[in-house]
């Protein structure tokens, strides 16, 4: 950060305004220079492709069952190109390749739905918690406390089996419980950005509250929120799996990775490797590339913080 | 002279300080950061507030522009800011602006220059057309010494000095009638602090704002003052018109500011007498009785510790806390 010399500036620069060089430009540099991180995007891409256009690969869907593989598919579902099962089928005789597309299309949207519910809602939280101070933070604190001390786990198995097992349910819980610890994470960020000049500054000037909060405050908080954010789609992932797993997630014919994988790991003695072997793929990678580019985005966001 | 702009009576500032390790019903700590300061401010008049660093002259300043919490009473053209509505404050806002230590600091590093310079603009006048907002902008920045096609650029491409026009341009955009500058030029290399400090005078000499110019010594402080302040641990200690306060100081503190300031020749820098200050600044969780200078004071007597010495008049306009300020004052000389 030299000095410049106006004049001399003048005279080199066009007269139409440059643009100028955000922190966010900065950070997709360093992002781009993390090989780890950049490969990871990569396979998050290609499984993102693979979900939401996956199905137009295969002529079969994931509902259809075919009476003729019943009982056989350890013999005639094999994965293979020549019959069109690349992935072979499970032991209704559905397509595992179309199963598996769906399966994956669920748990990324929960994971997505899941992580833009505590974006939203607990950056917000947090925000105006932080901001506020005082009584209102201690008590908008201790809701989140009692909050996070219940189980969630117990409450949304409790709660699917109340309301049935819906998948708006499944998203309604994971979205009540997604963003506590994200109100967390903000409300500490708020306090420090709180006690700088240029809220002070703002303060002075006459902006309303609310509007330093979204205006001020926010913005400086996105660099964690987003890093946050993104350690929190797998996470969620995982979660609605487990759900999946103990059979209180999804219903058929829908599915998702953790039912695929839970009925493959079941079928695993009948010489059906497959049924597991695809869906826990894709749920291995899609976990690993997602902390591979949260970890990236930590440390191009913020490069001090490592 | 003319009603004055601003006029500050008996002003303190008291914060709470938790005590370390203690219940969490423990009472807090008293601090008290400004204790009972009164001034007044005429129109396009520039006071300098002198003191060393703890003396609450940041303080003052937020009390003043009410980023703290106050008591005493701030009246600004006649109107009682401390009384005011929370919404009635807000609108008065905009007269009184301010100009911060830390430059960089100061500006919000996700936003665009051209969007920090029009902030006061856009919060109180929501409905100005983007292209006059564009346009006002464009033209604070050439008159503060930034290129007006760098409206698009953040904060962190600027250099300490570029950032503290910035900051100016952002606090005359809206042409105030109080500008309170709090240390503006001491985290700015010395070159670049006579640049800023000659911008502040000129927009003060074309615009007639009024301000308050903050700064820990005299050096700065002296070339831009009609009337200089001394503060010490949040009390006055003198007041007076600038060629006073340099040429007749009569609270030693003051001095001892004058004393301590470099001569630029540095022959005579160096053959100069060279009093010392001695001890530390005393905690303001627990100010000596009396007179709050009386632990560095060389004048110092019993009666410094029991009676807190109230402003004397000592000439025009010059007022000194100090019992014994028509005695001189013996100087302590650093050691070879
Ligand atoms: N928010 C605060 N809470 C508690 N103490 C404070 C706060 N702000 C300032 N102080 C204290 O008030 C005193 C004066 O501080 P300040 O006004 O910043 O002095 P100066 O600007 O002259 O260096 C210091 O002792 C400082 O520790
Ligand atoms: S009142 Fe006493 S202690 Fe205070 S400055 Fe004067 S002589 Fe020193
Ligand atoms: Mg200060």
């Amino acid at each position: 950060m030299a000095f410049h010399d106006p004049t001399a500036e003048a005279l080199q620069r066009p007269a139409h305004p440059d643009k100028g060089r955000s922190l966010w430009t900065d950070a997709r540099r360093r992002f781009a220079r993390n090989r780890a991180a950049m490969v990871a995007l990569v396979a998050l891409v290609l499984i993102a492709l693979f979900a939401f256009f996956g199905q137009l690969l295969t002529e079969f869907d994931g509902e259809t069952v075919d009476f003729t593989l019943i009982g056989v598919n350890a013999t005639q579902g094999v994965p293979s190109l020549e019959t069109g099962h690349y992935f072979g089928t499970d032991q209704e005789g559905r397509d595992l390749y179309a199963r598996t597309v769906q399966g994956t299309r669920l748990s990324l949207m929960i994971g997505i739905v899941g992580s833009l519910v505590a974006v939203v809602v607990g950056t917000l939280y947090g925000a105006v918690s932080g901001y506020l101070g005082g009584r209102v933070d201690g008590a908008m604190m201790r809701i989140v406390d009692v909050l996070m001390s219940i189980p969630f786990m117990f409450v949304l198995i409790l709660m699917l089996v109340m309301f049935g097992r819906s998948l708006l349910m499944l998203f309604i819980g994971i979205g009540l419980i997604s963003w506590l610890s994200m109100a967390r994470i903000a409300r500490g960020q708020t306090l420090s950005i709180k006690n700088k000049e240029f809220v002070e500054a703002a303060v002075a000037t006459g902006v309303r509250p609310l509007t330093i909060i979204l205006r001020h405050v926010v913005p400086n908080l996105a660099g964690v929120v987003i890093v946050y954010a993104t350690l929190l789609i797998p996470e969620m992932i995982i979660y609605e799996s487990f759900i999946s797993f103990l059979g209180l997630g999804v219903q058929e014919p829908n599915t998702s990775l953790g039912a695929l994988i839970s009925r493959g790991a079941s079928q695993i003695g009948n010489g059906v490797p497959w049924q597991l072997g695809f869906p826990l793929f894709f749920f291995v990678v899609m976990l690993f590339a997602f902390f591979f580019v949260g970890d990236g985005l930590r440390d191009a966001i913020d490069p001090k913080d490592r | 002279m003319s009603a004055p702009i601003l006029q500050v009576n008996d002003l303190r500032v008291t914060f709470d300080v938790p005590v370390r390790g203690g219940w969490p019903w423990t009472p807090p700590r008293k601090l008290q950061a400004v204790g009972g300061i009164s001034f007044d401010l005429q129109p396009g008049e520039v006071l300098g507030v002198v003191g060393e660093s703890g003396s609450g002259k940041s303080t003052l300043a937020r009390a003043i522009v009410g980023t703290v919490p106050s008591t005493g009473r701030v009246l600004f053209d006649g109107q009682d800011l401390t009384r005011l509505s929370p919404e009635a404050r807000r609108a008065r806002r905009r007269d009184i602006q301010m100009i911060f230590q830390d430059p960089l600091a100061a500006l919000n590093p996700r936003l665009t220059v051209g969007d920090i310079i029009a902030e006061p603009l856009t919060t109180h006048f929501p409905k100005t057309p983007r292209a006059e907002v564009r346009a006002r902008v464009q033209a604070l920045m050439e008159r503060v010494g930034l290129l007006p096609n760098l409206v698009n650029r953040y904060p962190h491409e600027f250099s300490g000095g570029q950032c503290q026009r910035i900051g100016i341009a952002r606090a005359l955009i809206l042409n105030p009638k109080l500008l309170i500058c709090d240390e503006p030029v001491s985290a700015l290399d010395v070159s670049v602090q006579a640049q800023v400090v000659n911008l502040l005078r000129e927009l003060r000499r074309e615009m007639g704002i009024a301000m308050i110019f903050i700064a820990h010594d005299l050096s700065v402080v002296r070339h831009i003052s009609d009337r200089i302040m001394v503060m010490y641990l949040g009390r006055l200690m003198e007041r007076a018109p600038a060629p006073a306060v340099v040429g007749t100081p009569r609270h030693p503190y003051t001095q001892f500011l004058i004393a301590s300031v470099p001569i630029p020749d540095p022959v005579l820098e160096k053959a100069r007498p060279r009093p010392v200050l001695e001890g530390d600044l005393p905690s303001p969780l627990s100010p000596p009785s009396g007179c709050v200078f009386r632990t560095r004071c060389p004048k110092a007597r019993e009666r410094c510790a029991v009676e807190p010495p109230p402003p004397y008049d000592v000439g025009p306009g010059h007022v000194a806390t100090c019992h014994y300020w028509d005695e001189p004052t013996p100087m302590v000389q650093a050691a070879e």
